[in-house]
């Protein structure tokens, strides 16, 4: 336990050393015992990927998968994963290629402010790693926490399709009109 | 112009946003990701009073709090603001009266979050309070406090306008009825909260301000304004935009707010506003009362129409002017109706002020219009189809209000919504609960005459062209998500027809981009668009000069390949880069302008507020709606949309239609359950659970049919494809709840709460009909 009371800081809160996984990678961080995931994320790792959409629970824009599974930062402290696998919409593009979902929502246009797209391609991610041939009503309950305001949900119903292999022939018209 | 549609990246492709990886990779740094060193925290104090006069602002305690870098309160700008120079009435920070919950009324800048929430506390308001309005007709009571010295009766405006003669209209009608409609009001609802991020340079009297505005030129505007400096000293950037929707045409209190705060510091503050906060500043669309009077032949023709329409407007001008404009000037230009009478009525309330929002004026207008055309069809057994068809009108034409149509897609829109629908089939044929409606709308490309007329071009886009080759469009168009900057790098992709890869966008920085009227009234794809396309021209004229110069031979000779440049009569070819080279020769680095500018016979009428709703080409939208109606719980269900927009040209297919969808289901929320509420002011829907938009278990597939009617003016043909078709929604939804339950219901949303109740209300008469009739042939045998 640290605690930490350099000039300026009025934070008086607790500090800890958290280990913990990001993006693959091990780390140790003084984090306050009530420091959020997300705060932790976009203020200590400046991964700010992670969007504050709400005022708590209310978006999903903050959806991060820990150990595999969707969750929303913005209600989880960071002190609460210790240890596990945090990631981030920072560590899906591999090697300079981007996942599946990550094409298919750049080409389907499953985002168009984007402000919602990183938690929208976590859960989804989520979702593709339990059950890689989800049908359209499962991608709807596995979405259903997210919101959007841009898209009306049509194109990104199609990305996740088009991610895990489902979309329909009438994919040809995504190329040139005639 | 012709176009090649062959091109992966020019007009007519369906083109990935240029700025899409950023955003699926959470490369794209939105105002609040931005990093900066040394920032300081802002946070807003906000009034717990609906209406009140101030005594004091006492802010010492909080100032003594360590950490605590500086406090600004009213006093600290006395210069109004207001998006509309005829209605400035609103100071960042309250000064001598709060007009309603969650005014801003001071501001503290702190160095961590938890100091300057701290220090929030510690500010003590003491005031007078004054009694509060919620409802437009209790703030135009005659003895009602004024929340504006100068606007009597609480109006901020009326406007009454008459055009053909409705009186003879109504006469020689055969079914004339009257109906009121009510709408709860709406917002935004971007998923990105405001925020802003402000440096001042004390050293240099220097401001630079990041934010979240569609349109950087005015939050400068007022930035100089309120700060009394002069303009050349600041710079106004817009990140990545999460969003706007009409939200973020004004300059709201807080970008402000950020600006006085970072000089009182002189340094960095950050304001990020939460969700709440981002609900209170609002803007969004009034609560509205419309009563209105359609005339009809017996064959459906429409011959005239009379509305009043009161708008509940909040406490402040904003662009709520224009607002009660629009809803009257819309009701022209969608069908033929040969006479119109308009009374509309922009109150002042105690509530977070109203403003634009997608549609802006013209959808609650549009709602009581088409939703009483439907039940006046139903009454003289007409089809909901048919009636409209039965209205078309002949474009090109101007109407009586001085709006120049010059294509009219909507008959063809019409036609795929009824076929792809399978309406002819399946209208009046659908199992008990279930029903089909529809409506149309339209919109502008684009107002003919800017907010701020200055006698400049509409629009101005430099292009620069250096010795890598690179192609760099510099824009002051507000990319929020929209697609704004992935349309004009496919108007220069078209033009040249280079590599898309040579091809950049830097958008709205004012250091660097032109001056735009920014995005607003879904202006940027024509208006900006057209000006690319000219600058591109220029840019090539200046190409094929220099390879004819290389290659020795007249320009008229230069046939340009896009990625290369060749003689036609000998056929020696260049490369891009070889031609850019040359063109810099003895001159340098290549910009070029390209402006555009509507002409003023396109500027509306001559009457007062006449330039509102002109435009130089007016999208239009079919749309059809399929709705199932638990009868148990009242729930609407929105089965499927279909929706038709004649957006002129489709320089974008796959952004079109993302636009429509995105529309169409914004247009749903509007009815079905979006909706805003105030207790004694207090906005209790401040959040994504109590102001509830459709989840994505929740909404409908959307079909999509695109109707080009190639415009005469519009770039490549192209007219708006984002506002037009969200106004039809309402009606289109009321309309299928009707055919599926045989209820007209008339406020907005329909919430389970209304359809059930509405439901049990005919269960009710239907019961006491039959208890009477039960009565009556009893009281017959006594006879």
């Amino acid at each position: 336990m640290v605690s930490r009371k350099g000039s300026g800081d009025m934070n008086q809160n607790t500090k800890r050393i958290l280990r913990i996984q990001v993006n693959g990678r091990w780390r140790e961080d003084a984090v306050a015992d009530n420091q959020l995931l997300l705060d932790y994320l976009r203020e200590q790792l400046y991964l700010t990927g992670t969007k504050r959409g709400c005022d708590g629970g209310e978006c999903g824009a903050c959806t991060v998968l820990v150990d595999g599974r969707p969750r929303l930062a913005c209600c989880t402290f960071a002190v609460a994963v210790e240890g596990c696998h945090v990631e981030t919409i920072e560590s899906q593009s591999q090697d300079g290629r981007l996942s599946p979902l990550q094409q298919a929502f750049h080409e389907k246009l499953g985002a168009q402010c984007g402000f919602c797209t990183p938690g929208m391609v976590m859960a989804a991610e989520g979702l593709l790693r339990r059950n890689p041939h989800p049908t359209e009503a499962e991608i709807r309950e596995a979405l259903g926490g997210n919101l959007c305001r841009c898209t009306g949900y049509v194109k990104i119903v199609e990305s996740v399709q088009a991610a895990c292999g489902a979309e329909k022939n009438a994919d040809e018209k995504m190329e040139e009109r005639a | 112009m012709k176009t090649n549609r062959t091109q992966r990246s020019g007009a007519g492709a369906r083109r990935p946003l240029i700025d899409g990886v950023n955003k699926v990779t959470g490369t794209a740094h939105y105002t609040a990701d931005l990093p900066a060193p040394n920032t300081l925290v802002g946070r807003i104090f906000r009034s717990p009073y609906a209406h009140a006069e101030i005594v004091a602002v006492d802010t010492r305690e909080a100032a003594a709090l360590p950490g605590v870098v500086a406090i600004i309160t009213g006093q600290d700008c006395d210069k109004p603001y207001g998006i509309l120079p005829i209605s400035q009435n609103e100071f960042p920070l309250a000064r001598d009266k709060v007009r309603y919950r969650g005014e801003p009324v001071a501001a503290v800048a702190a160095v961590d979050a938890e100091t300057a929430e701290r220090a929030l506390k510690l500010i003590r308001l003491k005031v007078i309070e004054l009694p509060a309005y919620f409802d437009p007709a209790d703030s135009r009571r005659e003895d009602a406090v004024l929340l504006h010295d100068n606007k009597r009766g609480n109006l901020e405006r009326e406007v009454h306008n008459e055009f053909g003669d409705v009186t003879a209209g109504f006469a020689r009608a055969d079914l004339v009825r009257e109906q009121t409609f009510h709408c709860a009001e709406v917002t935004h609802a971007h998923m990105e909260p405001h925020a802003a991020l402000a440096t001042y340079e004390p050293e240099r009297d220097h401001l630079t301000l990041h934010s979240v505005t569609q349109v950087p030129y005015y939050v400068h505007l007022s930035l100089a304004r309120c700060m009394d400096m002069d303009a050349s000293r600041i710079r106004v950037v817009k990140p990545f935009i999460g969003g706007g929707f009409g939200a973020r045409t004004e300059t709201l209190n807080f970008e402000i707010v950020c600006g006085l705060l970072a000089r009182a510091a002189r340094g960095t503050v950050r304001l990020d506003l939460t969700r709440e906060e981002t609900f209170l500043t609002h803007r969004g669309r009034p609560q509205s009362d419309v009563r209105i009077k359609i005339g009809m032949t017996r064959e459906g023709r429409l011959t005239a129409c009379e509305m009043e329409m009161v708008m509940r407007g909040g406490a402040y001008g904003g662009y709520g002017i224009v607002t009660i404009l629009y809803a009257g000037a819309l009701l022209n230009g969608l069908y033929d109706l040969p006479a119109v009478k308009y009374d509309g009525y922009r109150v002042y309330t105690n509530t977070p002020p109203c403003g634009a929002m997608r549609g802006h004026g013209t959808v609650n207008a549009r709602f009581a219009f088409d939703s009483l055309l439907g039940e006046m069809a139903a009454e003289l057994g007409l089809d909901p189809i048919e009636v409209r068809r039965r209205n078309l009108l002949k474009a090109p034409t101007e109407t009586m209000n001085g709006l120049r149509i010059t294509t009219y897609g909507l008959p063809e829109a019409l036609d795929w919504v009824e076929r792809a629908s399978g309406w002819r089939e399946r209208y009046g044929k659908l199992p008990k609960g279930h029903g089909l409606g529809m409506a149309c709308s339209h919109f502008v490309s684009g107002s003919a005459k800017p907010v701020h007329w200055s006698g400049e071009p509409h629009a101005t886009v430099i292009l620069k062209l250096d010795w890598d080759g690179g192609i760099v469009i510099l824009t002051g168009a507000s990319e929020i998500g929209q697609g704004s900057s992935t349309i004009v790098a496919q108007c220069v992709a078209e033009v040249l027809g280079v590599d898309w890869e040579r091809i950049r966008v830097v958008a709205s920085d004012s250091l660097v981009t032109p001056k735009d009227n920014g995005s607003y009234s879904s202006r940027v794809t024509y208006m900006v668009g057209n000006a690319t396309i000219q600058a591109a021209e220029n840019l090539k004229q200046l190409l094929v000069e220099a390879a004819a110069r290389k290659l020795k031979t007249r320009p008229d000779d230069i046939e340009c390949l896009g990625e290369a440049y060749r003689a036609i009569s000998s056929g020696e070819t260049l490369n891009f880069n070889d031609v850019t080279i040359e063109a810099l020769v003895g001159t340098g680095t290549l910009t070029v302008k390209g402006t555009f500018t509507c002409p003023e016979d396109f500027q509306g009428g001559k009457h007062r507020g006449g330039a509102v709703g002109s435009t130089m080409g007016f999208s239009y939208a079919a749309t059809v709606v399929e709705v199932s109606v638990d009868d148990v719980t009242g729930l609407v269900t929105v089965e499927r949309a279909w929706c038709a927009l004649d957006c002129g040209y489709a320089i974008n297919p796959l952004s079109v239609e993302g636009q429509i969808q995105g529309a169409v289901w914004m247009g749903l929320g509007q009815g079905i359950c979006e909706e805003t509420r105030y207790e004694n002011g207090l906005h209790t829907a401040a959040n994504f659970l109590d102001y509830r938009m459709p989840t994505i278990t929740e909404s409908p597939p959307i079909e999509v049919g695109i109707i080009e009617s190639i415009d005469p003016n519009g770039p490549f043909g192209a007219k708006e494809a984002s506002e037009g078709p969200l106004s039809s929604l309402p009606a289109a939804l009321a309309e299928a709840v009707r055919n599926a339950t045989g209820l007209a219901l008339r406020e907005l949303p329909l919430t389970p709460e209304r359809v059930a109740g509405a439901m049990e209300e005919r269960e009710r008469e239907r019961r006491a009909a039959a208890r009477r009739s039960a009565r009556q042939p009893a009281t017959e045998g006594a006879a």
